[in-house]
């Protein structure tokens, strides 16, 4: 196979209070793959998500992004090419206009003039938020801010996209907007999810984050319909949701 | 949605005075209100006089009065105090409609509401005329240091995130039957407000670390201002 745009190996995160979040994580991406990251609350998604861009430095254990590893040298170019979305629109939405949230990060990047316009422009144009540009982003609805912090990621033209549970608060119409949008991008995604549902739609495969360690690793619709491993990670399924049913309705 | 319009203080409009360039009118209001403090109580025509150059201002920028009248209200509690300033002072007394005042309690209440209101009228101007980016890039073009600016910016940027979140505490707290305006009841709303300010603060650290993943390094790039940019 190819090299993997994501290569973790053996992660393990302890945070100062002694804390032991990851203990010993492999995960291998590669180009082009949907994977949904699940696990039950506390099992250190959100700790994992943090060290592939390199704000959390691991206690051992290595990350490559794209064959590059994760540390200090080129922190930014690490940065450049994880693009993470967090879950709160409104930790990432900052700046005063849609348009100057969008352009942060390339200008971080050393971009200017025309090539940031232009940049700005077509993240803008690929969640169908370029009419929004110069509203104040706290005047959009919440499904329009979640688009928006897409799009300030999107701007920087990240080999891989890492998105912090993207259907939260959502409203079951921005939910499946959000779903078109992130099947239009050609990009590697990694998607941090407690909804199950959407990671069938969207994710051929899912990898089980419990206790620290990747427990569970394979097709989405094979894990989702497995009721005993389903259990063993406390993953639940909603109230009568079939996904051999439902993956026969699924959008192409 | 609840947040309304954002800018409470803010007067859409297209007159001279909206027009006029936010680092001058951030240096003329100062200048102006340092003057304005700076005169002698009993040179009562000069306050006339700023009175009517400022009224002649917020003519020409057309805000209705009764717009900026309704957020001259902040001035209330120096109004209260600049009232009750002649009974208490000392010195010599004489007579206002029948009651015993002090005569230099007197001129310090005139001092302090024709400057307290002068000051607060231009500032509302200028604050009703300008959008709070263009005061933003103002600061900046005054060389105000950046992280101030900075500061300043997120404030903005926040306050009706940090609002809404108080609103929400607020009408938790009184779901449970605890009523913020009763003195009873203010230790809980003290907690509520230390809960605000810690639950602020870590909002400021997930804020910081969406900058970093976005290859933030202590500076604010620059940004085209909107004037230069093309609309898509």
């Amino acid at each position: 196979m190819s090299e993997p745009v994501l290569d973790v190996r053996r992660l393990a995160h302890a945070y100062p209070d002694g804390h032991e979040a990851l203990r010993g994580v492999d995960l291998h991406v590669h180009r082009g793959e949907r994977v949904a990251l699940l696990g039950p609350n506390g099992a250190g998604k959100t700790t994992l998500v943090l060290h592939l861009n390199g704000i959390l430095t691991p206690t051992a254990g290595s990350v490559s992004v794209s064959g590059l590893p994760v540390g200090a040298p080129h922190l930014q170019e690490v940065r450049r090419r994880v693009g993470v979305v967090f879950q709160d629109p409104d930790d990432q939405l900052f700046m005063g206009s849609v348009h100057d949230d969008v352009a942060f990060g390339p200008a971080n990047l050393g971009l200017r003039g025309e090539a940031l316009r232009a940049r700005v422009r077509r993240a803008l144009e690929q969640v169908g938020m370029q009419d929004y540009a110069d509203r104040p982003p706290h005047h959009l609805s919440y499904g329009q801010r979640r688009r928006v912090a897409v799009a300030t990621v999107l701007a920087m033209e990240p080999e891989v996209l890492v998105l912090d549970e993207p259907s939260s608060n959502l409203d079951p119409a921005s939910r499946r907007e959000l779903a078109d949008i992130l099947r239009s991008l050609d990009v590697t995604v990694l998607m941090v999810t407690h909804d199950l549902p959407y990671a069938l739609e969207l994710c051929p495969r899912a990898v089980v984050l419990h206790d620290g360690v990747i427990a569970a690793d394979g097709a989405t619709v094979d894990l989702l319909g497995d009721p005993e491993q389903m259990a063993r990670h406390r993953l639940e399924l909603p109230f009568g949701f079939d996904p051999r049913a439902a993956l026969g309705h699924r959008p192409a | 949605m609840g947040a309304g319009h954002g800018h409470r203080l803010h007067y859409h409009g297209h007159s001279p005075v909206h027009r006029a360039p936010a680092h001058l009118k951030i240096a003329t209001l100062l200048a102006f209100v340092l003057l304005v403090v700076a005169t002698p109580h009993a040179w009562v025509w000069a306050f006339a006089a700023y009175a009517a150059l400022l009224l002649g201002v917020v003519a020409l920028s057309r805000v209705p009065a009764a717009y900026l009248a309704k957020r001259m209200v902040v001035e209330v509690p120096f109004v209260v105090f600049a009232v009750l300033v002649p009974f208490v002072s000392h010195g010599p007394r004489t007579e206002v409609l029948g009651l015993s005042v002090s005569e230099p309690g007197l001129w310090a209440a005139w001092g302090l509401l024709a400057k307290g209101t002068i000051g607060v009228l231009a500032s509302l101007t200028v604050a009703a005329t300008t959008e709070p980016q263009q005061l933003l890039a103002g600061l900046r073009r005054l060389r105000l240091p950046d992280q101030l600016v900075q500061i300043a910016g997120f404030m903005l940027r926040y306050l009706d995130v940090v609002t809404e979140e108080l609103g929400r505490m607020m009408v938790a707290m009184r779901s449970r039957g605890c009523d913020p305006r009763s003195p009873r009841h203010w230790p809980a709303v003290g907690r509520t407000l230390g809960a605000l300010f810690v639950r602020s603060y870590e909002r400021g650290e997930r804020v910081h670390l969406a900058m970093l993943s976005r290859g933030y390094d202590g500076r604010m790039p620059d940004l085209p201002a909107p004037a230069h940019r093309e609309h898509a």
